[in-house]
């Protein structure tokens, strides 16, 4: 399991040419919530193979079940990467997917995170959901760090199976915090312009 | 004197690697490390007066071709068909540059996938057959590879700025696999010496273009640096004047001719064609720029880390090999 995983960030590596650049960011082990946009299936795979390796023991993906947990591939995949599959359809209140992730991270793990909740289809970045708040809300210790995708929705876009080797980058910027007084649609303005000031940076 | 061979797996050329090739594979190598060392003990005198900055440019310069050159020797000593995938290597690098900074639309996704792992590998795939296939490696591309992708295109059913898509994959292949694709086909021909088979190595007539290619590359550029004057095209490339354009090829001209004893060709001709290659680098490195300005980027590699990309490194090289394999193999080859 161990083996499929360096075996599979090494190709995704390879694939998508990605490049890392922490902009006012380092790399660190305290626990944090990596948010970025979602533009390809190898988004959460690229930047988990772009963190250094002492990172990613502790980091854990978060996916959609019902795409995840579906057929004996995609369930391996998700078991090999530690992902923490969230419910998309069944959100209830008892079982909100943020008490999820706080329990299943516990004081350990960090999480990639992609809260336009799909893969945008344009380019363009879309709303972000509100799950991003509640995490920064109830975990304030966490650090959100946004990452900027570039490019890799040209290494594999949405409906295509087969990649083209382009060269991509995964930019990692200054974390934020909920602030004090700070709204709901504040936060989620100010976190969807963080990741987006990564694009030309 | 016997030609000494060096080649571990060539087993299918007489003189891969002979005497002469090496001695001057060796003193560039040499040369390229004593001015990296020179390059470093500048850039640790603290009261130096020279700008640091070109100090450090300099430096990663020699470093990048000190270790082109001994990744080119390391394919040598492994054989043609290991210098053949090198060269696929970088091609396939460049293409990856190239298309990344090209815009292109969701649509052309399956042709690029097509461009990049069907014809690119086949183009290299027909080159290491040899010089017999050169019928087919010389049209593949620019006539069959050309068709294929409008009509892929079009198949995906996007027709928004149509043309401008097809002409810069057409472009990208042409400039990145198929053009720089002759430089390993030197490799192939049967060199003729006033009528008879020439003796000496292949491999050395790849590596006299690369040296030929380089050496136009930096005396057109020191000269600029120092006797520019008249800036040739200021939007395009600043640093490229006509007085480096002219000192640059009469340099690079002297430089081929000294050198000809590693080729089939007498000093005269080694002369004339050294100054066509300084001239077809000078052509791909001017529209390389170009490219690079219309995209608003001074560096094929910014978007891998603030370094240089293989695409500016290899652009004059890429211009150059088609005109001098196509020189080579009219005028001094057997077919």
């Amino acid at each position: 399991m161990h083996l499929t995983v360096e075996v599979l960030s090494w190709i995704a590596k390879i694939l998508s040419g990605a490049s890392a650049r922490w902009v006012d960011c380092h790399p660190d082990t305290c626990q944090r919530v990596y948010f970025a946009n979602h533009t390809s299936h190898l988004d959460a795979l690229v930047i988990w193979a772009s963190l250094p390796s002492n990172i990613r023991r502790f980091t854990r993906p978060v996916a959609a079940k019902d795409y995840w947990d579906k057929g004996f591939v995609r369930r391996y995949l998700a078991k090999s990467f530690n992902a923490l599959l969230i419910d998309r359809k069944e959100i209830k209140v008892h079982r909100s997917p943020v008490d999820f992730m706080i329990r299943e991270a516990g004081d350990v793990y960090s999480l990639i995170v992609f809260p336009e909740g799909g893969r945008n289809t344009t380019g363009e970045m879309g709303e972000f959901k509100s799950g991003l708040y509640y995490l920064s809300k109830k975990r304030p210790d966490w650090e959100m760090v946004p990452v900027h995708i570039d490019n890799l929705n040209r290494v594999l876009p949405r409906g295509e199976f087969l990649p083209v080797p382009l060269l991509s980058c995964i930019t990692f910027g200054p974390p934020i915090w909920l602030e004090k007084g700070e709204s709901k649609v504040e936060f989620l303005k100010r976190a969807q312009e963080a990741v987006m000031r990564l694009k030309d940076n | 004197m016997q030609p000494t061979s060096w080649y571990l797996w060539g087993w299918a050329f007489d003189p891969w690697l002979d005497q002469p090739t090496v001695i001057i594979m060796a003193i560039v190598l040499a040369i390229l490390g004593i001015a990296y060392f020179v390059g470093v003990v500048i850039h640790r005198q603290p009261e130096s007066t020279v700008n640091p900055a070109i100090v450090q440019a300099f430096n990663l310069r020699v470093r990048a071709w000190w270790l082109m050159f001994v990744i080119l020797t390391a394919a040598f000593l492994l054989g043609p068909t290991a210098t053949v995938v090198l060269f696929f290597l970088v091609s396939f690098w460049a293409l990856r540059e190239f298309i990344t900074l090209t815009p292109t639309r969701m649509g052309d996704h399956r042709t690029l996938f097509w461009i990049f792992f069907l014809f690119a590998p086949l183009q290299y795939i027909l080159i290491a057959q040899g010089g017999q296939m050169y019928d087919v490696y010389s049209i593949v591309i620019p006539v069959y590879v050309y068709l294929f992708i409008p009509a892929r295109i079009a198949l995906a059913g996007d027709y928004k700025r149509f043309l401008e898509r097809a002409a810069k994959i057409q472009a990208g292949i042409l400039i990145c696999v198929y053009a720089l694709s002759y430089a390993p086909a030197l490799l192939y021909l049967k060199y003729q010496m006033d009528g008879e088979p020439w003796v000496g190595s292949r491999a050395g007539v790849l590596f006299y273009l690369i040296l030929v290619v380089q050496i136009g590359d930096v005396s057109q550029y020191v000269l600029s640096r120092f006797w520019g004057r008249r800036i040739i095209a200021p939007a395009i490339n600043e640093s490229r004047t006509w007085e480096g354009f002219f000192g640059g090829v009469l340099t690079t001209t002297l430089f081929g001719a000294v050198l000809h004893g590693m080729t089939p060709f007498n000093a005269w001709q080694a002369a004339f064609l050294s100054m066509v290659t300084a001239v077809m680098g000078f052509a791909g490195g001017m529209t390389m720029s170009a490219i690079k300005r219309d995209r608003g980027v001074k560096d094929y590699g910014t978007l891998v880390e603030g370094h240089a990309g293989i695409l500016d490194r290899i652009d004059s090289l890429c211009f150059a090999a088609p005109v001098f394999f196509h020189l080579t193999r009219f005028l001094f080859a057997d077919h």
